[in-house]
């Protein structure tokens, strides 16, 4: 076990690093003079510098050096905890993005939990309770699962919002301003796992060791909730890492619509302005959190599943 | 694949009256992409200032926008460039899934060993960041946005070119084609390439309709094809600036597009059903 997680950690500096490989090409990879953009975007206008001008810059980015160098210098960095400079607000990005992270977080993990509820609810619910429950359960899965973000960002919005005044309209970080966010996110997601575990339920339903149980005498909700819920959670664990990816983009998505505070708004603001070492800064935080939650996603699944910890 | 597109686990069990129902929405949007004027006879750009924000009546089904545009209008008249947008990025998508994933499989050794390693390091990537990335290196424009979203979804892809490649190449008329002094090119085109990518063709579909979502969702965030462009998440971002007074501006080209991928998606399960197709 310990050396399946070594492993996995070794695993994970590489994707980073090779993460930051990408980011770095990236930057290069911006079309023109790295100098002369950064110094209009700095004022405001749209000319060819001098190379005295731009000597500054050059000097203080290093764009001068080779760009082995300069990849050395920024990958190195990474692990010191520098993500570099911002083009537009001039103050270091690790800065920038340090203060937002806290309520972006905040938004990704309740949505998780609560679309883990909501699934979890449903399908023990629905799942064999009678041909119409059923079909209700795996229809409104089905329908819930292909809603993009955006949209049922706005019929919250709109309907909660706008008509009903149950919820502000601009939520900030406030715990009744965050339930529409956290909603937003967990309503498509749960369709998701839901028809993950649906399917795993239905199967585990039929083992031996169900009817033994219901032999016993054991109720039907306690044979849901003892023995097969353990079972049919496994799938969507593994999912749990993959799904944190659509958590983040739909993140970025929902603090726009609710104007609130976190990445997602510094993002969309950088991408704008192309601020590069902004976006690529947010970029490499958020491949490190995506690894890191799929390192705990292994151990959660060994932790339901003994038979993985030997 | 990452978040770009929906899993394909994603399951519609729609009955074959819902697959009817697909089929007529696919139909009218193609319609509207190749000639909008057989489905309505007015101008999307039309402006009447004496009837701004209407909310939806008989004259205006889906309302005006805060010029007097006619919302259904534009609706129809955006799905050319939306569906462009989706099969130009699916497309994309998959040329670069092809030459990786053919690569990959039948080099094999060291090469496929990196090419696999990188597939999984932009599978590991949440696909919007990957598409912000590329709109943040080439600044918004509606070439950004194809390239974008062909970007973001190609790694899911790739891998599952790789997959069939490998399975098929092991497979006896591949072997015995071989055996029979055929060229390894004439093997590859006449016998790997048709079969390896036939179970694909409903993945392909699926991809248009994820690409659309996803199009959407980035010009909904104001990087998209820049205004005066009716394309749906154009028309989304427009309308975003009125959420408080005039919902049918957000609501409706929105839940055009939630019809527009559940139709496409049902259309590809029921060809990868019929197909016999495995997803990945």
């Amino acid at each position: 076990m310990i050396r399946r997680i070594l492993s996995k950690v070794v695993a994970s500096v590489a994707v980073v690093v090779a993460a930051a490989s990408a980011t770095f090409l990236a930057q290069l990879a911006v079309p023109g003079d790295r100098a002369t953009a950064l110094m209009n975007l700095q004022t405001g206008q749209d000319k060819k510098w001098t190379a005295q001008e731009l000597a500054p810059l050059n000097a203080k980015y290093g764009f001068d050096d080779p760009i082995v160098v300069q990849y050395l210098h920024y990958v190195t960095g990474l692990f010191r905890g520098d993500l570099g400079t911002s083009y537009t607000q001039k103050r270091p990005v690790a800065e920038v993005i340090g203060g937002q992270l806290l309520p972006s977080v905040t938004l990704t993990v309740a949505a998780l939990a609560v679309a883990w509820l909501l699934a979890l609810g449903v399908t023990l619910l629905t799942v064999k309770r009678g041909r119409i429950l059923s079909s209700l359960g795996s229809a409104w899965e089905a329908l819930t699962a292909s809603l993009p973000h955006y949209w049922v960002g706005v019929v919250l919005l709109v309907v909660f919002a706008v008509q009903l005044r149950v919820f502000p309209i601009i939520g900030g970080t406030s715990a009744w301003g965050t339930v529409l966010p956290v909603l937003t996110l967990a309503i498509p997601l749960a369709g998701f796992l839901g028809q993950v575990t649906r399917d795993e339920f239905t199967q585990v339903l039929e083992q031996p060791f169900v009817t033994t149980a219901r032999t016993r005498g054991m109720s039907d909700l306690g044979v849901r909730l003892r023995h097969v819920l353990r079972h049919a959670v496994l799938p969507a664990i593994t999912l749990s890492g993959w799904a944190l990816g659509a958590l983040i983009s739909g993140a970025v998505i929902a603090e726009n619509i609710f104007g609130r505070p976190g990445i997602g708004q510094v993002l969309v603001t950088a991408v704008n302005t192309r601020d590069l070492p902004t976006v690529s800064g947010i970029v490499l935080v958020v491949a490190a959190v995506y690894v890191v939650a799929n390192l705990l996603v292994d151990l959660a699944y060994a932790v339901v599943d003994p038979r993985l910890a030997r | 694949m990452s978040a770009l597109t929906l899993p394909s686990t994603t399951r519609v069990r729609l009955p074959s009256a819902g697959t009817v129902l697909a089929l007529v929405v696919v139909v009218l949007v193609l319609v509207a992409a190749i000639a909008p004027g057989l489905l309505i006879d007015r101008s999307p750009t039309a402006i009447d200032l004496k009837a701004t924000l209407q909310p939806p009546s008989w004259q205006h089904p889906f309302g005006t926008d805060d010029a007097g545009r006619d919302l259904l209008t534009r609706v129809i008249y955006g799905a050319r460039q939306s569906l462009g947008i989706g099969l130009g990025a699916t497309g994309l998508a998959f040329l670069i899934a092809i030459a990786l994933g053919f690569t990959a499989a039948l080099i094999g050794g060291v090469v496929d060993a990196v090419i696999t390693r990188v597939l999984e390091v932009a599978f590991a990537f949440p696909a919007l960041l990957l598409a912000l990335l590329v709109i943040a290196v080439r600044g918004p424009s509606l070439a950004t946005e194809i390239i974008a979203v062909g970007i973001g979804s190609a790694p899911g892809y790739a891998r599952m070119v790789r997959g069939q490649v490998l399975a098929v190449r092991q497979a006896g008329f591949v072997e015995a084609a071989a055996a029979l002094g055929h060229p390894r090119f004439a093997v590859i085109r006449r016998h790997l390439f048709p079969n390896a990518m036939r179970p694909l063709v409903a993945v392909v579909t699926l991809g248009v309709g994820q690409s659309i979502v996803w199009a959407s969702g980035l010009s909904f965030l104001g990087l998209g094809v820049p205004p005066p462009s009716s394309e749906w998440g154009a028309l989304l971002d427009a309308g975003r600036l009125h959420i408080t007074s005039s919902w049918w501006l957000e609501i409706l080209p929105g839940l055009v597009i939630v019809l527009v991928a559940l139709s496409v998606t049902a259309l590809g399960r029921t060809l990868q059903n019929r197909l016999g197709g495995a997803s990945r």
